[in-house]
């Protein structure tokens, strides 16, 4: 597991420290995501990976798994930065 | 736009002092408040608004939009230094404050959320206060409960069709343009709607119980028709988010305020005790007085300490904000109105009238437990922290 996955998984079992959640499960199907966590969810990833998310890239598709965050954090590191 | 049911003002409201500094911190704060403020926020009460001159020294100040980036017409303020700004607005007027708090809410949504050509149309404005903002949330049959809003927002020919009624929108009555929150086919979006969109009724509210020169409005948008860009922000899963974030900015503001009339309570009622005499000894010497004092004294500082926390997990961009922000609000509304209650009591029957502040205070209090989140809906989202923290 790389170190971004792990961060973005040793953050979600923060919040839900009850629940057992891999790498690749859907954390929508499991009804953890409200507005609220969604919030905080976004926050940490920027915070924690130094990137910013830009609105077209805030689709559920991208914050499914801890997986596909790793994936889009991947990618945003990737692109050149715009003012 | 249409503007209905205008009732005249009860008497016009004075004009503050002339000359305005500019307000960059905590200090400058006071004595904006001290000299533009306070002396006549009794008056703007009564007069159930607060003059246009005073807004504009406001802008003078720059006090509308600091925390807004120097390329967006702002200073970068940083967060903790709003609240103390905010603070200070609210020990002297927690309707000016809260025409402040509206205002931050829709300057900052247009900043963390808005495309680059909505930030360049606003963002300046809304720093030089040249476009007042006012947040659109409740409605007549839907408060804190944000699931039960029924405005709409319609795909219509390219664009929007808004339609819906607003209630009790701070600032509604003088603000320039509204961020609406309504519902669209996939989640809640939040549009920009400029005042003067033909289809917008605004209709005042008047005599409301606090924060009287604050200018409530109830709004109607039948048909409104709106640009593809009226829309902020993401749609689908993360169009919560602007709501969540946009309601955090305006808790944070609102518990900078109740900290605000705590320190107002304990200023006036320090200073009324000193001088008011009960059998040749002063009130402040009698223990029970003591008691309500010192308890003013611990939870002025015990909240602002809140407060700050929470401003600074925000200048850090920590998700823990939120949260801290939940229990800054939560804690100081409640004090808020508890020492309000307890400054009148000292006030005694001067304290039931207009010849001092407290009872400006004690009303004013009262609306902190209930806007940007009832205290039930705080208290219950602050146990939904300790439910998973125990279970962790």
């Amino acid at each position: 597991m790389t170190d971004t996955k792990g961060q973005i998984l040793g953050f979600v079992r923060d919040r839900y420290p009850q629940a057992e959640i891999t790498e690749s499960q859907d954390i929508f199907a499991l009804g953890f995501v409200n507005s609220l966590f969604a919030m905080e969810l976004v926050m940490f990833v920027e915070k924690t990976f130094g990137v910013t998310i830009p609105n077209e890239e805030l689709r559920i598709d991208n914050f499914r798994t801890a997986n596909s965050m790793s994936e889009l954090v991947t990618r945003l590191l990737a692109e050149p930065a715009v003012a | 736009m249409t503007v209905t049911g205008v009732a005249p003002p009860a008497a016009a409201p004075p004009v503050p002092a002339a000359g305005t500094a500019r307000v960059t911190d905590r200090r400058s704060a006071r004595a904006f408040v001290d000299t533009h403020v306070a002396p006549y926020a009794d008056a703007y009460d009564r007069a159930g608004r607060v003059p246009e001159e005073l807004l504009r020294r406001v802008a003078e100040a720059g006090l509308w939009a600091p925390f807004l980036p120097p390329g967006a017409g702002g200073t970068g303020m940083d967060w903790v230094t709003l609240g103390e700004v905010h603070e200070e607005v609210g020990r002297g007027c927690s309707s000016l404050r809260s025409l402040l708090t509206v205002h931050t809410m829709a300057a900052w949504t247009v900043q963390r959320w808005g495309s680059p050509e909505q930030r360049e149309r606003w963002a300046p404005a809304f720093a030089a206060g040249e476009r007042l903002g006012a947040f659109c949330l409740s409605e007549p049959g839907a408060g804190s409960d944000t699931s039960g809003i029924t405005t709409t927002a319609a795909e219509s020919g390219g664009g929007w069709a808004l339609n819906g009624v607003k209630k009790w929108t701070t600032g509604g009555q003088r603000a320039d343009v509204f961020l609406v929150f309504a519902r669209t086919e996939a989640s809640i979006g939040a549009f920009l709607v400029p005042r003067d969109t033909p289809g917008v009724e605004v209709r005042p509210i008047d005599d409301m119980l606090g924060t009287r020169a604050s200018m409530l409005a109830e709004i109607s948008f039948t048909d409104v028709v709106l640009d593809k860009d009226a829309l902020l922000g993401p749609s689908g899963f993360t169009a919560g988010m602007v709501l969540t974030g946009t309601l955090d900015l305006g808790r944070y503001s609102v518990a900078a305020g109740s900290v605000g009339i705590v320190q107002a309570c304990l200023e006036a009622s320090a200073a009324y005790a000193a001088s008011r005499e009960v059998g040749g000894t002063p009130l402040a010497r009698l223990p029970l007085i003591q008691a309500k004092l010192s308890d003013m004294v611990t939870d002025a500082r015990a909240a602002r300490l809140l407060l700050a926390e929470a401003g600074r997990l925000k200048d850090a961009g920590e998700a823990s904000t939120i949260m801290a922000t939940w229990v800054a609000k939560y804690f100081a509304s409640t004090a808020a109105a508890r020492h309000a209650s307890e400054a009148v009591q000292i006030h005694g029957a001067n304290g039931c009238s207009t010849d001092y502040p407290v009872a400006r205070y004690y009303r004013d209090a009262k609306v902190m437990e209930i806007i940007e989140g009832s205290n039930e809906i705080q208290r219950t989202t602050i146990a939904g922290q300790a439910d998973r923290e125990r279970t962790g």
